[in-house]
């Protein structure tokens, strides 16, 4: 496979070095109780995004912890200029506020006890205006394109994906990781079937341990709340009339989207942010908003989506680049997909070009084009939950 | 024209990426040689489905993206459709 040079993308060079594509300023809520405000600021000032969502009450342990961090994350992710954050009280507020302000980007929180929802909106309203105007001035610079930290993950496969759009996006991460870029796959349980082979892609014994570990979690948890044997489930009755039969073949598919020579160079935790450059596994769920909200919050800038049938997920502040290969779905959901490579299933282009089409789909992505999620106005921000609040 | 697409020269299944009538001689492609093959098809594959490229007997492993996608549960010959009729997942 030939090495692409490092080409150059415009893009917005934050304080703590990291390079962001988009130039969002998020009013971002620390609960479920302060989703109505941050929607009032962003009614009130344009040029903001309000990401409200269902939790931020009474989590504890592990799971608290999973929940700060994704927000943090968050407000963190290079794609965000400034944040405002509103909780119901001062002291987890100011635990958010102070995780973004590591970064050196503007933040600043408010609270809405002993203020009332009026006067917190006020008040908010008047720093997210700063805010807007501030970032509204920023330009963006050429930085390598190695810099974009992109993940990736599948949905609604089909056979075209194991052929054609995950092979795309595996034949796009090698080039990128050949360059020094830093990319990230996860779906521990869509790895079920194939996970000796994933074990044996880590760059080491070392982290093909750290990989089985939180895969045989996954299969423990699952043993645990079950209701019946998955074996009738995977792969699907849809699965199984499209062409697939076993789900070693299901899995031997979804982990094309690696590629076939990249070893990745390490396991992380949920939301957790990469150290250094390569590949990295994350330990996600297979539902796509969850899985790339987590990635949005360990700091990936762009996400690439293969999809069969036509998943239609986006994201509030990681644009989602989508291709297909089925070409009934390119054509009768041709809003949602940024790229089509069902030319690879008619033999009129190879891998390795679909891979660099790709490429340059995301070097537009970064240079300013708008995919088709963000176009439509798919906006998933869905926080992963470990277990129920006390 | 491709009737069928083959990831790896190793694989011993194709996947049929237009419905493929029984008695037609259809064309592959290798994706990673870009090399051609015409295979015999005995049965309809349709779209999706796998045409297999090697005679197979009972417990030999179907080969797809070069690896071992499970177990054969009854002989196979070359352009037959390989399916759930002749393919267990060797996890259960």
């Amino acid at each position: 496979m030939a090495k692409m040079k490092n080409p150059k993308v415009f893009a917005y060079r934050r304080e703590n070095g990291r390079a962001g594509i988009r130039n969002h300023v998020i009013i971002l809520p620390l609960d479920d109780l302060s989703n109505a405000a941050c929607e009032k600021v962003a009614f009130n000032v344009k040029g903001c995004k309000a990401i409200p969502h269902a939790y931020g009450r009474l989590q504890f342990g592990k799971d608290l912890e999973l929940f700060f961090r994704t927000l943090i994350g968050t407000g963190s992710n290079p794609n965000v200029a400034a944040v405002v954050v509103i909780g119901i009280e001062p002291e987890w507020t100011q635990r958010v506020v102070d995780g973004i302000a590591k970064t050196g980007k503007p933040v600043a929180g408010f609270s809405i006890e002993r203020h009332g929802e009026f006067k917190t909106v006020e008040m908010a309203s008047w720093k997210a205006k700063e805010y807007v105007h501030w970032a509204s001035e920023l330009r963006r610079e050429p930085v390598d394109l190695k810099d974009i930290w992109v993940s990736v993950k599948c949905g609604e496969s089909d056979t075209t994906s194991g052929l054609a759009s995950n092979p795309t996006v595996g034949n796009a991460l090698e080039k990128l990781v050949a360059m020094g870029g830093t990319c990230s796959f996860g779906e521990t349980s869509e790895i079920t079937g194939a996970e000796m082979v994933c074990k044996e892609r880590a760059i080491n014994a070392k982290v093909g341990e750290q990989f089985m570990a939180v895969f045989n979690a996954y299969q423990k948890m699952i043993e645990a709340n079950k209701t019946d044997d998955l074996s009738g489930s995977q792969p699907t009755k849809g699965n199984i009339r499209g062409g697939l039969t076993t789900i070693e073949e299901k899995a031997f598919g979804n982990l094309q989207k690696i590629g076939k020579k990249i070893r990745y160079v390490g396991v992380l935790d949920k939301a957790e942010s990469p150290t250094k450059p390569g590949l990295w596994f994350m330990d996600t769920s297979s539902a796509a908003a969850e899985a790339v909200t987590l990635w949005a919050a360990a700091g990936f800038v762009a996400h690439f989506f293969p999809t069969g049938q036509g998943n239609i997920i986006g994201n509030p502040i990681e644009p989602v680049i989508k291709l297909t290969a089925n070409p009934l779905t390119a054509k009768t959901m041709a809003e949602h997909i940024d790229y089509d490579c069902s030319a690879i299933l008619r033999g009129e282009m190879t891998l390795d070009e679909s891979g660099d089409n790709l490429i340059e789909m995301l070097i537009r992505t970064c240079n300013g084009r708008l995919t088709a999620q963000e176009v439509l106005g798919h906006e998933e921000f869905v926080l992963t939950k470990l277990y129920e609040s006390a | 024209m491709i009737h069928f697409l083959v990831h790896e020269e190793a694989d011993n299944v194709g996947v049929a990426t237009v419905d493929i009538k029984a008695g037609e001689t259809a064309t592959g492609l290798y994706m990673d040689s870009q090399k051609k093959i015409k295979v015999k098809a005995l049965q309809d594959i349709p779209l999706g489905h796998k045409i297999a490229l090697a005679k197979l007997k009972v417990n030999d492993g179907v080969i797809k993206y070069g690896h071992d996608i499970g177990r054969v549960v009854a002989d196979i010959k070359v352009g037959e459709h390989v399916h759930i009729h002749n393919l267990k997942t060797r996890r259960w």
